[in-house]
Order: C-alpha cells, then structure tokens, then sequence
C-alpha cells in the first residue's frame, strides 16, 4: 500500500501519456482503406478499456478482501475502484462510437461488441444503484460486494467471450483479425503499449486520489 | 452429508408450504396465462399478422420476454416473503448452503412447471409449427433452470437490500441478457427444425453459465445473509 502514496509513478505515467499523445498524433502509421488516420484512435480508445479492466479488477479483489476481513477500507477502495472504471467505460464507449462513426457509418451500428458493452454497463450501474439503495454503512458493504463479485465474471463474459462468437465488426471478433495479426506494425507498437500501462496507472491512480478523499470523510464522520 | 439432509428437508418445507397455500404458483400462472392473453389481443389487432413475414421471429422473442418477466415476479417472491424471524430459525438450525440450495433447487422445480404450462398456454393461443419440438421444449426447460438459478441469488441480494421489485429487476437483466441471447439463439435453431449439432456449444455455454452460477451462489451466500 505504500506504493499508492509515492510520487514517481504518478510522474511517470503522466510523462508516459504526454509522449503517447504526441507520439501518437505525429508518428507514422500504415494508411489502410476505410480506416486512413482514424487508426490513431487506437492509441486513445482501447487503453481505455485497459484501464477500466485494471480498476474493475482491482475492485473485485478489495470486494474479496473486505469479505474475508470486514475492513471497511476496502469497501471504501472496491467503490472507488468501480466509480473510476465506470469513468473509463464512458470514456472507452464514446472514442468507440466516434470510431464507429468515420469507419462503420454510424454511431451505434448494433455491433454485439458495443451491444454487450452496453450492458456490461448496465451491470456496473446497478451496483451503484444497489449501493445508493442501502443506509447501513456494513450492509451495504457487503451485499454490494457480494454483487461485485456476481458482476464481474459477467462482464468479462460479456466483453471478451459473447462477441467473439457472433459475427462483429469489430476487430478481433467473429473472425475478423485483431490489429495485431494484421496491421499493427512496429512503429505503432510503440505508442500503442506505453499506452496501455500508462493509462491502467492513470486509472489507478484516480481510483487512489478518490480512496483518499473518501477515507477522511469516513475518519470524518467516524469521530462524531 | 448433512448439507444433503438439510437440504431435503427444507426443500420438502418449500415444497409444502407452497402446496399449502398455491400462491406462487397460481399468481405467476394466472400472470402468464394474462400476459399471453394480452399479447395475442394486442398483436392480432392488425390483421394479417399470423401469415406476415416477421412472425416467427416475433413468436421465439415474444415467448422469451414473457418467460422472462414471468420468472422476474416469480423469483422475487422466494427471499421476500420469510419473515425475519422465520430467517433467522432458519439460520439457526441449518447452514447457509443449505438454504441456498434448497431454494434453488425449488425455484428450478416451479420455473420447470411454470415454463411447460407456458409454453402449452402460449401455443394455444399463438399457432405455430414447431421444426423440432422436441429439442424446442428441452431449450424451454434449460432455459427455465438458467433463470431459476440466476434470479435465485439476485433475489437474495435484493430481499436482503430491502426494496423489491425495482432493485430486482435493475440488478437481474444485466446478468441474465447474456443467458436470454444464448436461449433466442438456441431456441430459434429448434423451432427451423435445424442440425441439433449446430446449437451444441451454446447449450455448453448455457450449462457452464449454470454451474457457475450455482458456485458463486454457494460461496457468496454465507457472507450475504450473516448481519
């Protein structure tokens, strides 16, 4: 837990991400029909979901560790956790249906990937839901934990297994070739997977930020 | 093998009670056979609609929605209509496994029950030729043990936040959409009267969907219900 509290990192990825920005508008990429410039995107739609996937992780463990111990810190940390994956996600859906827009002709082309997306979603707004639905600080605690460990094998069904198995548009789904067999050459590897650790970080780190707040809040509240 | 004993026993106590008063039953049965009824009103106000094009798609998502509301209230009712003190008798003298199980397996008995007579209900109503009866009504009846033992532990996380029915129905579609897809699929590949092989994987998945879902409820359960 130390590691949370040290400065480094956070100028790391932040230097990290200031080099994907410029590197990734500036560096050369493959010119490929339909997609032209837009597979830039690449460099700031799918860390999102990189991101989201660490702070969505990171929160089901903290739920775990809270039934296994009861310590409502973590409670506080899986809350954050889901708050700030639930900020990627939003994030990650609207670069997502932008690309939608220049590559498939529409917004929301009723892909499976972006269908199931949808309500993965869903699924994360009912544990905020359920959470608001209850007053008592260690029922709620648990129960929402119990619900964030149902809801997170769900949502990784849903994003990674569903749409693979129907026909998408999407890369990497019903067939077609993710980027990296077909396109994703040197020179985009390089902005590309900085990428994905720098922005997992960022999504750490304000997941910590929030933890912090919320912990004196709670010592706040704790003391009256 | 005491988890096994307790589970009988109180499944045979559900069992009873609900042979005793018939409110579940009767309430969601009487719920379908209305929704049906609403529905072939509501779709047969436009003539013509059982020759269109469109019509046995309609018919496979039609029955599908109504099976999945008709589960929502039938499932609601299994943790919220114990008292606490009853829960708490219950707690006392059986392990929270037990409990879990015994309700899942008795949601799976009524959803079975209630799922057949729907879909006999239905068909009278809404003609249809079915390809593959057969294989059509074991994908009614897996599809009926999906959402008996998806909702059984939602409803247990509703009951226990304290306000029913919206929470239910907000906390349950998410996680049963997946499940719902899987079955239109399936179902639809039994009603063209297709290759049984082709649905083979999604009745995998389906099956796999279960038997986690069952672990997860089996595991998680005890945390729940301890205050």
């Amino acid at each position: 837990m130390k590691f949370i509290y040290q400065t480094w990192w956070k100028v790391l990825t932040v230097l990290v991400i200031l080099y994907t920005l410029v590197a990734g508008l500036l560096l050369g990429v493959p010119r490929l029909p339909i997609m032209h410039e837009t597979i830039r995107n690449v460099y700031f739609h799918v860390p999102m979901w990189m991101a989201m996937f660490t702070v969505f992780t990171i929160s089901v463990v903290y739920s775990i560790k809270y039934l296994m111990t009861g310590k409502p810190e973590h409670d506080l940390i899986a809350v954050e956790c889901a708050n700030t994956g639930v900020f990627f996600f939003v994030v990650g859906l609207v670069t997502g249906m932008m690309w939608a827009k220049y590559t498939w002709g529409e917004y929301w082309s009723n892909d499976p990937k972006q269908n199931s997306a949808a309500i993965a979603f869903l699924l994360y707004c009912a544990y905020l839901v359920l959470r608001n639905s209850i007053d008592e600080e260690q029922k709620r605690a648990k129960i929402s934990a119990v619900y964030n460990i149902f809801a997170f094998p769900v949502m990784v069904v849903l994003i990674m297994i569903l749409p693979r198995m129907t026909d998408s548009l999407h890369p990497g789904n019903g067939g077609n070739p993710a980027f990296g067999k077909l396109d994703l050459d040197n020179r985009m590897r390089v902005v590309l997977y900085p990428a994905f650790i720098a922005w997992s970080f960022m999504g750490v780190w304000i997941a910590s930020v929030r933890y912090r707040i919320s912990l004196i809040e709670y010592k706040k509240n704790a003391i009256e | 093998m005491q988890l096994l004993s307790q589970t009988k026993h109180l499944l045979k106590k559900e069992i009873l009670l609900e042979w005793r008063s018939k409110y579940a039953f009767n309430g969601v049965l009487l719920y379908i056979v209305s929704t049906v009824f609403v529905c072939y009103i509501a779709f047969n106000l436009s003539a013509g609609f059982a020759q269109s094009q469109g019509y046995a798609v309609v018919w496979n998502a039609l029955f599908w929605i109504i099976m999945l509301f008709a589960a929502v209230n039938a499932m609601a009712k299994s943790f919220m209509q114990e008292s606490k003190s009853r829960l708490l008798y219950y707690y006392s003298i059986a392990s929270p496994q037990a409990i879990i199980l015994s309700k899942i397996i008795y949601n799976v008995l009524l959803m079975s029950l209630l799922s057949v007579l729907a879909l006999i209900v239905y068909m009278l109503f809404f003609t249809n030729t079915l390809g593959d009866a057969f294989f059509y009504f074991v994908v009614v009846l897996l599809g009926s043990i999906s959402f008996a033992t998806v909702f059984t532990m939602i409803s247990a996380i509703a009951a226990k936040a304290g306000n029913g029915g919206t929470l239910m129905a907000v906390l349950s579609f998410p996680v049963i959409i997946p499940v719902i897809l899987l079955l239109i699929r399936t179902s639809k590949i039994a009603m063209d009267g297709l290759e049984r092989s082709l649905s083979y994987g999604n009745i995998g998945i389906l099956c796999a969907i279960n038997v986690i879902v069952v672990a997860a409820s089996l595991i998680l359960f005890p945390y729940l219900w301890q205050d």
